[in-house]
């Protein structure tokens, strides 16, 4: 009796709560799309309406005949391709150089001394002020777009990591010694995960700072990238497709800051509440 | 150090085997020159091998120095620790604490923090693994061992800690104010609990409190200490009977002892009380 009654409880409590979240899915997407609706009324106010200053703006219906004609064409896709291997890339050795040297920096006092007062030296210099220097100093256009799109998250990393290092609790170390631990499982077991909050939010902001930089460096320096292809688009006055390589930018960039949180928490579960 | 805590002390010397922690003459202090604040003072008491010993004194008296102490965090200025006759140099899971904050690693579940000690001592997995389960049934969280320390009620949390403790059988389990931040039926719950696993095991456990009933409740020696820097005021024997009851609280018995204890404490409260408020109020009135 008791367990008929369990098993019918199970699959009901289940299907209220995906109900729910399926309601509060579609209630979140309705608002989304209706706010979506009203922007673009809006625009089309404002042109249909020559409000002073906005005047050049095209309709959002030449933005989006614009956008199905390159749409259809590779080398609009080429763009993409090509700037997100260059924001990965980047992106990916920024973290590789930066998660240790922030690791090392946070635990080792000396070392931070030592290494602290050039970082902060440097690090306050705009990424895109490196553009100049990055353009001379690496044989190609492709390594300086690289190399610029690196330094943006590096710093952003590096000094997240630090101060995640040094902000965990000193109880957490002591227990652990307590309990037998040794410098190396103090390292991998207390260290690295009570970090790695602060390694996924100096990766989250790093990935935005990426896009920044990668988007200046294309257009100064690149052949290629949708950074190129807007800046392209001014040279050649055609506005709608500036706006296509915009609203093409701003989406890679929520692609990839959705992709690096969804990494985030898969890597931190203990983060998620039941 | 008064004559029952000399006494106490000088008859429990090294060599007795029923000794297991001694903290002799014990001195620390925190700062330089002008600035040195003495925390704790010739400090001296022992615990035998199977005793539950609180310790309690006015708050911000030294306690958590005392236990930095012994868990071998901090070494003293002069004195000595000895567990079983050899003196404490570090940390080592021969004594384990319980802190009144809780240090479960929130990126371990509940197995996982339980498992912890014995997997970085390098146990056999087999054997870590039955034991584990025997612990954790023994506190009941046998069901909660894949959850997260952030997804446990307080005193699953605190039952989770004593587990990840139990499992490296120390010699003197070492309890900091640990049902502190607890809704008092989950505190009384967690009192009976740790009695019941005392009485059980006879685990010989070092009990710092602030609270006076709890200490008498729990202990079989009770180590009062003075108002900063800490010195041992009196050492009191608990004689209560054992297995122990929330209705020895209405004994006559429990009644006298705590009415001794608490006049001392008032007297160390109001000492207190009066070394630091009147200072206030001179600075207070000249200005």
């Amino acid at each position: 009796m008791s367990s008929t009654t369990l098993k019918m409880k199970g699959p009901n409590v289940g299907g209220t709560v995906s109900t729910y979240v399926r309601n509060a899915l579609s209630l979140k997407t309705l608002e989304g799309i209706s706010t979506l609706i009203a922007f673009v009324a809006l625009w089309q106010a404002v042109v249909a309406l020559r409000v002073p200053y906005l005047s050049n703006l095209p309709y959002p219906g030449d933005v989006w005949r614009n956008f199905t004609d390159v749409a259809v064409t590779t080398g609009y896709w080429i763009n993409w391709v090509d700037s997100i291997k260059r924001i990965f890339v980047s992106f990916i050795i920024a973290q590789v150089v930066g998660i240790p040297l922030g690791l090392f920096m946070g635990m080792s006092r000396p070392f931070k001394q030592m290494a602290f007062p050039v970082f902060e030296l440097v690090r306050p210099i705009p990424p895109i002020a490196w553009i100049p220097l990055a353009i001379l100093f690496w044989p190609t256009e492709e390594l300086s777009i690289y190399a610029l799109t690196f330094i943006g998250p590096f710093f952003v990393i590096v000094l997240n990591v630090m101060q995640g290092v040094t902000s965990i609790d000193q109880s957490f170390k002591r227990a652990a010694l307590s309990l037998g631990a040794k410098p190396s499982d103090i390292f991998w077991k207390i260290m690295l995960p009570g970090a790695l909050p602060s390694i996924v939010t100096g990766m989250t902001v790093g990935i935005g700072v990426a896009w920044n930089v990668l988007i200046a460096a294309e257009m100064i320096a690149g052949h290629t990238g949708l950074g190129r292809m807007t800046w392209e688009a001014y040279t050649n006055g055609n506005i709608p497709l500036i706006i296509v390589g915009m609203a093409s930018i701003g989406l890679a960039g929520y692609l990839c800051s959705g992709l690096v949180r969804a990494v985030g928490q898969r890597c931190m579960p203990w983060q998620k509440r039941v | 150090m008064t004559d029952v805590a000399a006494a106490q002390h000088a008859g429990n010397g090294g060599a007795d085997q029923g000794l297991l922690l001694s903290v002799a003459d014990v001195t620390k202090s925190f700062g330089e020159g002008e600035e040195r604040q003495v925390c704790l003072e010739n400090c001296s008491f022992s615990i035998a091998r199977g005793e539950l010993c609180t310790v309690i004194g006015p708050s911000g008296c030294g306690k958590s120095t005392l236990i930095n102490l012994i868990a071998g965090y901090e070494s003293p200025e002069s004195g000595s620790i000895t567990l079983e006759g050899s003196p404490v140099t570090g940390p080592g899971s021969d004594r384990l604490v319980v802190f009144q904050e809780t240090t479960l690693f929130p990126w371990m579940t509940v197995y996982g923090n339980v498992v912890f000690g014995c997997k970085v001592k390098g146990r056999s997995p087999r054997e870590t693994e039955e034991k584990a389960r025997q612990i954790l049934s023994k506190v009941g969280l046998y069901e909660f061992r894949d959850r997260y320390p952030s997804q446990l009620s307080g005193g699953m949390q605190r039952r989770t800690e004593l587990a990840r403790a139990l499992i490296n059988d120390p010699k003197l389990m070492i309890l900091d104010e640990p049902f502190r931040g607890l809704d008092a039926m989950t505190k009384e719950l967690m009192q009976e609990f740790y009695l019941k696993l005392f009485e059980e095991t006879g685990l010989t456990t070092l009990f710092v409190t602030h609270e006076l009933e709890e200490a008498i409740f729990m202990a079989d020696t009770l180590v009062l200490l003075t108002h900063r820097p800490a010195r041992v005021k009196e050492v009191l024997p608990i004689d209560l009977p054992r297995p122990r009851h929330f209705s020895m609280m209405a004994s006559k018995k429990y009644f006298d002892l705590h009415s001794h204890a608490m006049e001392l404490l008032v007297e160390e409260a109001k000492w207190a009380f009066g070394s630091e408020g009147v200072s206030e109020f001179d600075t207070v009135a000249g200005s």
